[in-house]
């Protein structure tokens, strides 16, 4: 078994989760309400990393993150040390490629609030963040649960992006499931069966805990 | 307060109006579906914004296009009780009106949004879930939350549409007890002409975006502009009268400006008003005081104006309590309190009856003619009726 790897995996998951919460409210917000042109454009880009193949998709990012992109340049002047095959550089390609999950649910939930409410709530005279923390978040929190939820759970099992763009560094890039191929490899099958059993229950375990908190504040509200 | 809106606007929803309301002032917007009483509501509250608009409350600009002028909907202080009523499903009643109130502090706002709920006899309920309460209460509770902002201007779209006849009879007398709290111009969108005579001081009527009549209530319901657009059945008339005895045959006696007046049983207390709205169509007139006859009422009036029709038919506007004397003297009514019915009778019996303005004569109005639906509690009972409301929607909870 695996702890560290299985420590790096949780800790990018929660990051990715913190970081794309507010990208998920905003952004999702911003979707069901907003009319602006190119909104098509912007749809199809965010759901494009679901849709990809890992593989080609990690090898965009290591162009992108390289240190011969403007990027991983400018982020080697200020920190000294590359962007890519590091946990900050798993991290961007996490953000980057949960953004469908962590938007789109999101999306859909906002889209449930009738419009009807967020009218009452303008002429009640909340503002559009007093209308988004007292009336929105409320009744949209479904989707953006389900949204980090599913972030949570996909960043846990990601495999293909990390393998291209971090590799394989031990405490810093080696997340569970890429020490569960390891072990496959070294043909160490009752470690990888550990470990793969443990990843299980962590997902299960998170997703039950959401259905059930779920179920509890939709009894609270009727 | 003043509140000035003029508004044009080609589509989707054709506009070209323009309105003034007093403070205190009660303005029944009226007119079919699909005429743009909505939009004119929207328009104020920055909802919608017509292409050419001006809208000003009390001096102060809301939306201007022509000087760039468009303050978000949550700047302008208006109090909006919306046809599904907009409550939010999360928050309490209490919750829901202590929402408006983003200008005070939290403490005062419990109390606030309690002393509102008490104003509209929903004391008590304020821990309920919007899911929890009856269409009547819901809509007091809407009723409560467009106040808690104290509205510079107060907005009813359609309120009274959703709920039943006999909530619907209640919510109409707590609107008119309420008239007295409110210093604000207020604007009642409605389909309903009757409920438009019932609270309203003055009636506009609209269609496809423009006021086809406006002006008072006994005005606008001899119209013919606004009686084509309503329709010639919709003409009528509220009168007020006080019960004065039940009778043993069923009938209920009341005391009008002009005389005693038999009706079909009205359950109420002595001496409680009651507001019955005579239809045009239902009236018939005599110059001379008829004799046996089988209808049972038969008021003196005295003819205001004649209006002719579209068709062969002609609006007569008649004074009550105006009798021979006051006919006579060709001046001041007697007695009446300023009350005034209307008569629809054809332009022939006009010219044979030789009506005219100032001439004397009855109006007679067959008993079983005024229906149940139209008669308002005005006084007396109004807190018995939201009583009986609040248990009519405790029984539905269950």
């Amino acid at each position: 078994m695996d702890w560290t790897a299985l420590f790096l995996s949780l800790r990018l998951a929660g990051w990715t989760v913190a970081i794309l919460l507010p990208v998920s409210v905003l952004a999702g917000r911003g979707l069901a309400y907003g009319r602006f042109r190119g909104k098509g454009l912007v749809e199809a880009l965010v759901m494009l990393p679901l849709v990809l193949p890992p593989t080609v998709f990690g090898f965009y990012l290591l162009v992108a993150l390289g240190r011969q992109s403007p990027v991983g340049a400018a982020w080697q002047a200020v920190f000294g040390q590359p962007l890519v095959f590091s946990f900050a550089g798993l991290l961007v390609a996490s953000v980057i490629f949960n953004l469908a999950l962590a938007i789109q649910p999101a999306q859909r939930g906002f889209e449930a609030v009738p419009v009807a409410l967020r009218e009452a709530a303008a002429t009640c005279g909340l503002s559009p963040w007093q209308s988004l923390i007292r009336v929105e978040l409320p009744l949209a929190w479904p989707g953006i649960l389900t949204a980090m939820v599913l972030t949570f759970a996909h960043t846990l099992g990601e495999f293909g992006i990390i393998l291209m763009i971090g590799g394989s560094i031990p405490g810093e890039t080696k997340t569970i499931a890429i020490a569960i191929y390891d072990r496959v490899q070294a043909f160490d099958m009752a470690a990888a069966g550990i470990m793969s059993a443990v990843l299980v229950a962590i997902s299960l375990t998170t997703i039950a805990a959401t259905y059930a908190l779920s179920a509890r504040i939709g009894r609270r509200l009727g | 307060m003043t509140l000035e809106v003029a508004a044009r606007a080609a589509g989707p929803i054709p506009l070209d109006l323009s309105l003034r309301l007093e403070a205190g002032e009660m303005l029944a917007l009226v007119g079919p579906s699909g005429s743009g009483k909505t939009t004119v509501l929207r328009t104020i509250a920055g909802l919608w914004r017509p292409s050419v608009a001006r809208v000003a409350v009390g001096g102060q600009v809301w939306l201007d296009t022509a000087a760039g002028v468009d303050l978000a909907p949550h700047r302008r202080r208006v109090g909006v009780v919306f046809q599904a009523y907009g409550l939010f499903p999360h928050l309490t009643a209490a919750g829901n009106v202590a929402a408006a109130m983003t200008d005070l502090p939290g403490v005062r706002r419990r109390a606030e949004a309690g002393r509102l709920l008490d104003l509209v006899h929903l004391g008590g309920l304020g821990g309920r879930h919007p899911a929890d309460l009856s269409g009547g209460q819901q809509q007091r509770v809407a009723l409560a939350r467009a106040l808690a902002r104290r509205p510079e201007v107060l907005m009813l779209d359609e309120p009274f549409s959703a709920v039943d006849r006999a909530t619907r009879a209640a919510l109409h007398a707590e609107i008119h007890a309420l008239r007295a709290h409110l210093a604000m111009p207020v604007i009642l969108v409605t389909h309903d002409m009757a409920e438009a005579e019932h609270l309203a001081d003055r009636i506009a009527v609209i269609e496809a975006g423009r006021l086809v009549a406006e002006g008072s209530v006994a005005a606008v319901m001899s119209d013919p502009a606004a009686l084509r657009v309503m329709g010639l059945r919709e003409a009528g008339a509220t009168i007020t009268a006080r019960i004065a005895a039940q009778e043993g045959d069923g009938l209920t006696r009341l005391d009008s400006a002009a005389g005693p007046l038999w009706l079909p049983r009205i359950d109420g207390p002595a001496g409680a008003a009651v507001g019955l709205r005579i239809l045009a169509h239902e009236v018939i007139l005599s110059r001379a005081r008829p004799e046996g006859l089988s209808a049972l009422n038969v008021l003196a009036a005295r003819v205001v104006a004649i209006i002719p029709g579209e068709g062969p038919g002609a609006v007569v506007r008649l004074a009550l309590g105006a009798g021979e004397r006051g006919a006579q003297a060709g001046g001041p009514e007697v007695g009446g309190a300023g009350e005034e019915i209307l008569a629809r009778v054809t332009r022939r019996s006009v010219a044979a009856l030789g009506l005219a303005p100032g001439v004397a004569c009855h109006a007679i109005v067959k008993s079983m003619s005024v229906g149940r639906d139209r008669i308002d509690m005005v006084t007396g009972n109004a807190g018995a009726a939201g009583a009986a409301d609040r248990q009519e929607g405790d029984r539905d909870d269950r």
